[in-house]
């Protein structure tokens, strides 16, 4: 079980708290320590990168967002969920990427959808939206109806 | 060396001659363009699957006289847009269109490439007919392929009657600059 982990990180960390989200163990990181919390990770054989996504708690009075990362330890078998809350005043994360590449085009996707910005990384552009989109069409306020076409019929012939 | 014909052809000429005598020789044309088809198919979705049993030998698109798909639009004159078009894709698409030899037909195969389906956010286009003139839809997610076939022998209705969007912009096209030189009478 990743239980003996957790309190290794937390009694190396003051400030990591854990928060239990049925079988799965989920650990709270600040912004500040993420990096350094990712290194030691890192050296307990956390070697794949699974997932990294953000929540949109639209309404929530201060750290609106949530950056969330998913590892998983393929030589000891289990996984562990780090969330890091953002303000949406100031949405700017540490990138992971010097520890897991693999988290390259997750990172390009969350900045993309959320418009989350991490520093650090290598290549921050858009990857599923074209560039002249303007927005961050998963957050909760993007208007459902609202599209912005790159070309339309009668813009292109004059019949 | 000759060509033989058997009976059921030389009758169907017969009557083909004879129409083409008293009529105008764009029928003859048309009827020439019905029967060969060249499909480019633009496979962007699971509707592909659904295209290839059409085009397969149980149902054989190649009976109606569009068996060819050319992956070339260069080469084509049919467009099949098979799947979900996205507004990212709105250029491409376009861009393909205006590759293709004149005169040239479209057909949206699915409700997505019809419509937009039961996608509405802000990555899917609402129907491919946004950005090219779509001739005939095909609904279904996925179409049966009887309801393909129906739409390609209604397409060669459209063809046979000149209907098609291109077309009628040619016959429009050509009808203006007929006019413009015609001396201006008083």
């Amino acid at each position: 079980m990743s239980q003996a982990l957790v309190t290794e990180l937390m009694d190396r960390f003051e400030q990591v708290t854990s928060v239990s989200m049925g079988q799965d163990a989920v650990v709270i990181v600040p912004r500040d320590i993420l990096l350094d919390v990712a290194g030691f990770l890192k050296e307990k054989n956390m070697d794949a990168p699974v997932a990294c996504t953000v929540i949109d708690w639209l309404g929530k009075a201060n750290a609106r967002f949530e950056v969330v990362y998913q590892l998983r330890s393929t030589t000891q078998g289990y996984r562990l969920r780090m969330k890091t809350p953002l303000d949406s005043e100031d949405l700017v994360c540490p990138s992971l990427t010097e520890f897991w590449s693999g988290f390259n085009w997750q990172e390009r996707e969350a900045y993309d959808m959320y418009g989350v910005v991490f520093e650090g990384h290598p290549d921050l552009r858009r990857i599923l939206m074209y560039e002249e989109f303007s927005g961050h069409p998963l957050r909760k306020d993007y208007p459902k109806d609202k599209r912005q076409p790159l070309i339309r019929r009668k813009a292109v012939t004059n019949v | 060396m000759g060509v033989e014909f058997s009976t059921s052809q030389l009758e169907s000429a017969a009557i083909w001659a004879k129409k083409i005598k008293k009529s105008r020789t764009s029928n003859a044309f048309n009827w020439g363009r019905k029967h060969s088809l060249f499909t480019y198919p633009f496979v962007t979705a699971c509707c592909g699957m659904e295209f290839m049993s059409v085009a397969g030998p149980k149902y054989d698109i190649a009976r109606f006289g569009a068996e060819f798909p050319r992956f070339s639009p260069r080469q084509s004159d049919l467009l099949m847009i098979v799947g979900t078009i996205t507004e990212r894709q709105g250029p491409v698409l376009h861009r393909i269109y205006e590759q293709m030899t004149e005169p040239k037909w479209v057909v949206a195969f699915g409700v997505c490439a019809s419509t937009g389906g039961f996608y509405q956010n802000y990555s899917v286009m609402p129907g491919a007919d946004q950005v090219v003139p779509v001739d005939v839809y095909i609904p279904g997610c996925p179409p049966r392929p009887e309801q393909v076939l129906d739409a390609l022998i209604m397409l060669q209705e459209r063809i046979q009657e000149s209907r098609g969007h291109n077309q009628m912009l040619e016959i429009r096209r050509t009808t203006v600059k007929e006019n413009t030189h015609l001396p201006v009478v008083s």
